[in-house]
């Protein structure tokens, strides 16, 4: 536990943290009464820059571009864990000219800013080679891409945390090379990563908001769009704050059960703390 | 409080929206009644014939027609997200065309299709034309063909209505100035005023927004757009100065269909009056005259 | 290549943007992200709840309406006005704080307990043990997944794209314009951040060397 850094507080000390802790309350409440206060007065909140939101067909395109969003990450969560899966495998082979490959894939697609990755499937490669897809396959493919290549690393680190032993016991019994990945050493790998894995798949849900860039109309696309209402007020800020809420209510919910596995992992055995996903 | 009110309304109405949301897909966008179309100077043609245009074969089979449209460009081609009723004077004239084919606003179906993806969308047949600020100009005449043009306008300047500096582009030195990403008002400012300063978002609103923020001192984009925004606002916003290019907007068809393009060019020579009213009941509005240009039988 | 060479101004300034985005944000990530990293492992309850409650908050929230505020919402508080690159910047990294913060707790929690102890024995107060023992052993610790919060920050800079500031990832929308073909374009993005990413890889390999700690 961190308690380690500092001894347990005396009276005095226990006194001087209370008046830390008051201040500090008050300071972060001010700011936020302070923000509050200006969006009022700059007229954020009136009546009339909310008014579009109490029409049955705007809270409608809503609840689809809200289910726009979910079935583009639902897709590319699964489609990642997938690609994730193959990925490691492949760089974990001990065949050289099979793992530099995966490695390669693996390294290449990591680096590449996934808005870039998006605008590549969706302007750039269907003119050049003649195809058309929807914004949805651009969207999907690049997210999937992106975490998968992320999450192939995670589950390389994951088997390379375990101990030697449990790849040599399951050679010893006569298991292939593959067998001893596919029944040994992945379930536990996976298991070991899973808190990493959930904080990766809600990097996933956060990065379908790129979407709008190659115009896929999800959450934030129709934020944009209600934004640009002029009868109603260019209800800019309002818009913003209700993409907010949904997408900070949808991540919260997945890091709520990120927080879920990471206690019964806790509770049911020793496995080693797992390093942070990436952003 | 708004905020609590209108996410307990979302998700009270979810399940009835979607199944709504599922059953309204398409169809009733856009169909006539309100605003200027009421009393539309253009009648829905009886025994329209266009032999040779594959366009207008599709159109016969599908029953309807499908026009791609903007949506976000107030007094142009703008979709009232409350009621999904299409609003402006790209909206008539695409209105119009469908009149003149034998299809009334109620067999039309407008698709918002976003600048970047015009061509393709063009291409891949998805829609039967295209009527949305739609620059004709040689690169993208090698992928659409265009009629046209039915407007002319240029680069203009938008600025705060009390703003009295600003009065042509040539007051730009040292001020800063705003339009869509990479646009090529944008390019062009940044070529031919190195002393302005340049700002660029997704959208004209956003820049809109900066402007009446004090974030920005003037919104660069054809002048029509601008008109548009400062119809709606006309007590904070003003158009200034005169065009400082030449923009021609055209009616994009399939590449090809020369049948149908001829078509249009043909309604539109022959329809002077009925042009006058279309502008009159839309960008007219603002007070500004614009005569209709001669179409370009390319 | 003729794409690159006739548009090398757009390049440049993109990626010249990019990077400057990336080092001042990058600085600025790491002070603020240590500072709550610091509170989250505090003594003092209120500010262990707030080091909590911000990089929850952060951590759940796209970057885009994170820069979207800054961009939209704070001109409205009429506060100084800042330009839209110093918003993207002070956007991006109060965004990667909350990473850097993260990966600093998780570095703090590797460090030997007798570390800690030793230093408490010896009469160091709670800030004293954190900066001048723990934190420089943490952050060795941690250089990887350090660096991989980095590497986010950088590509995540394209995001600002749309915020008006002119950097790498709006150099497609300025070529799109000029009649470029968009695929070549990307690639040549694409290629220069796989340049950026190996540098700060190469960067990373030799601090690792450099600080590796003897156990």
């Amino acid at each position: 536990m961190t308690s380690v850094l500092y001894d347990a507080p005396g009276p005095e000390a226990r006194r001087r943290h209370l008046v830390f802790g008051v201040i500090s309350t008050l300071v972060i409440l001010a700011v936020i009464a302070f923000v509050l206060w200006r969006f009022i007065a700059t007229g954020q909140f009136s009546a009339q820059k909310w008014q579009i939101f109490s029409f049955p067909r705007v809270q409608q395109t809503l609840v689809q571009a809200t289910g726009a969003t979910l079935s583009a990450f639902g897709v590319a969560a699964v489609g990642s864990l997938v690609l994730g899966l193959v990925l490691a495998v492949g760089r974990l082979s001990e065949r050289t000219w099979l793992s530099r490959p995966f490695h390669w894939f693996t390294e290449l697609f990591r680096a590449v800013p996934v808005l870039i990755l998006m605008m590549m499937l969706y302007y750039g490669l269907p003119p050049a080679i003649g195809v058309r897809w929807p914004p949805y396959t651009a969207v999907v493919v690049a997210l999937i891409l992106y975490n998968g290549s992320v999450l192939a690393e995670v589950f390389r680190a994951g088997v390379e945390s375990l101990p030697k032993g449990q790849k040599e016991a399951g050679l010893a019994i006569g298991l292939r090379n593959s067998q001893v990945m596919a029944s040994i050493l992945l379930p536990q790998a996976v298991r070991a990563m899973l808190p990493v894995i959930i904080s990766q798949l809600v990097v996933t849900l956060k990065d379908t908001a790129l979407g709008f860039i190659v115009t896929y109309n999800e959450i934030l696309f129709q934020a944009k769009f209600f934004g640009s209402q002029v009868q109603y007020g260019t209800p800019i800020v309002p818009s913003a704050i209700v993409a907010g809420v949904l997408y900070v209510g949808m991540c919260l919910i997945l890091s709520g059960l990120a927080k879920l596995a990471e206690r019964r992992l806790r509770r049911s055995q020793k496995v080693s703390p797992a390093p942070a996903a990436e952003v | 409080m708004a905020l609590f009110r209108t996410k307990k309304a979302v998700f009270s109405a979810a399940a009835a929206a979607l199944a709504l949301a599922l059953s309204a897909c398409g169809g009733d966008s856009g169909s006539g009644g309100s605003g200027p179309s009421a009393s539309a100077p253009y009648t829905v043609a009886s025994n329209a014939s266009l032999s040779g245009s594959p366009t207008f074969d599709k159109m016969k089979s599908n029953g309807k027609v499908r026009i791609g449209v903007k949506q976000d460009q107030p007094g142009l081609g703008f979709m009232d997200a409350a009621t999904g009723q299409y609003s402006g004077f790209d909206i008539e004239i695409a209105k119009w065309i469908a009149a003149s084919l034998g299809y009334g606003a109620d067999k039309i179906e407008f698709k918002p299709i976003p600048s970047a993806n015009r061509e393709s969308a063009i291409q891949n047949g998805d829609i039967d034309y295209y009527v949305g600020t739609y620059s004709i100009t040689d690169s993208r005449k090698k992928q659409v063909d265009f009629a046209g043009p039915y407007f002319i306008t240029g680069q203009g300047l938008l600025v705060k209505k009390d703003n009295t500096t600003i009065n042509s582009e040539k007051d730009l030195a040292g001020k800063t100035v705003c339009s869509a990403t990479g646009s090529t008002p944008l390019q062009n400012i940044q070529k031919n005023f190195p002393q302005t300063k340049a700002q660029s978002f997704d959208t004209y609103s956003q820049c809109v927004d900066a402007l009446k923020n004090g974030q920005v001192d003037a919104v660069t984009t054809d002048q029509a757009i601008l008109l548009g925004y400062s119809s709606q606002d006309p007590d904070n916003l003003k158009v200034v100065g005169q065009p400082f290019t030449t923009e021609k907007y055209g009616v994009g068809v399939t590449k090809g269909d020369t049948a149908l393009r001829k078509f249009i060019n043909d309604m539109f020579t022959n329809g002077k009056d009925t042009w006058q009213k279309v502008y009159n009941s839309t960008l007219g509005k603002s007070g500004t005259k614009v005569d209709q240009p001669a179409v370009d039988n390319y | 290549m003729n794409t690159l060479f006739n548009n090398l101004d757009v390049f440049t300034t993109g990626f010249r943007t990019t990077i400057i985005l990336f080092l001042v944000s990058g600085f600025f990530a790491l002070l603020l992200g240590t500072v709550i990293g610091a509170m989250r492992v505090s003594p003092v309850p209120a500010l262990r709840a707030f080091g909590t409650l911000y990089v929850n908050v952060v951590r759940n929230t796209p970057l885009t309406l994170v820069l979207f505020f800054f961009a939209f919402g704070y001109p409205k508080l009429g506060l100084p006005e800042i330009d839209f690159t110093a918003s993207a910047i002070v956007g991006l990294s109060l965004y990667t704080a909350s990473y850097v913060a993260e990966v600093l707790r998780s570095g703090v929690n590797t460090v030997p307990v007798g570390q800690a102890e030793a230093a408490r024995a010896i009469g160091l107060r709670f800030i004293q043990t954190l900066t001048v023992v723990v934190l420089p052993q943490a952050f060795r610790s941690v250089l990887p997944p350090l660096f991989s919060v980095l590497i986010a920050l950088l590509k995540n800079t394209t995001v600002a794209a749309g915020f008006s500031v002119y950097e790498a990832g709006a150099i497609r929308a300025y070529l799109a314009e000029r009649g470029e073909p968009a695929i070549v374009v990307l690639l040549w993005v694409a290629f220069f951040f796989v340049v950026l990413v190996l540098i700060l890889a190469q960067l990373q390999r030799y601090f690792e060397k450099k600080w590796k700690v003897a156990r």
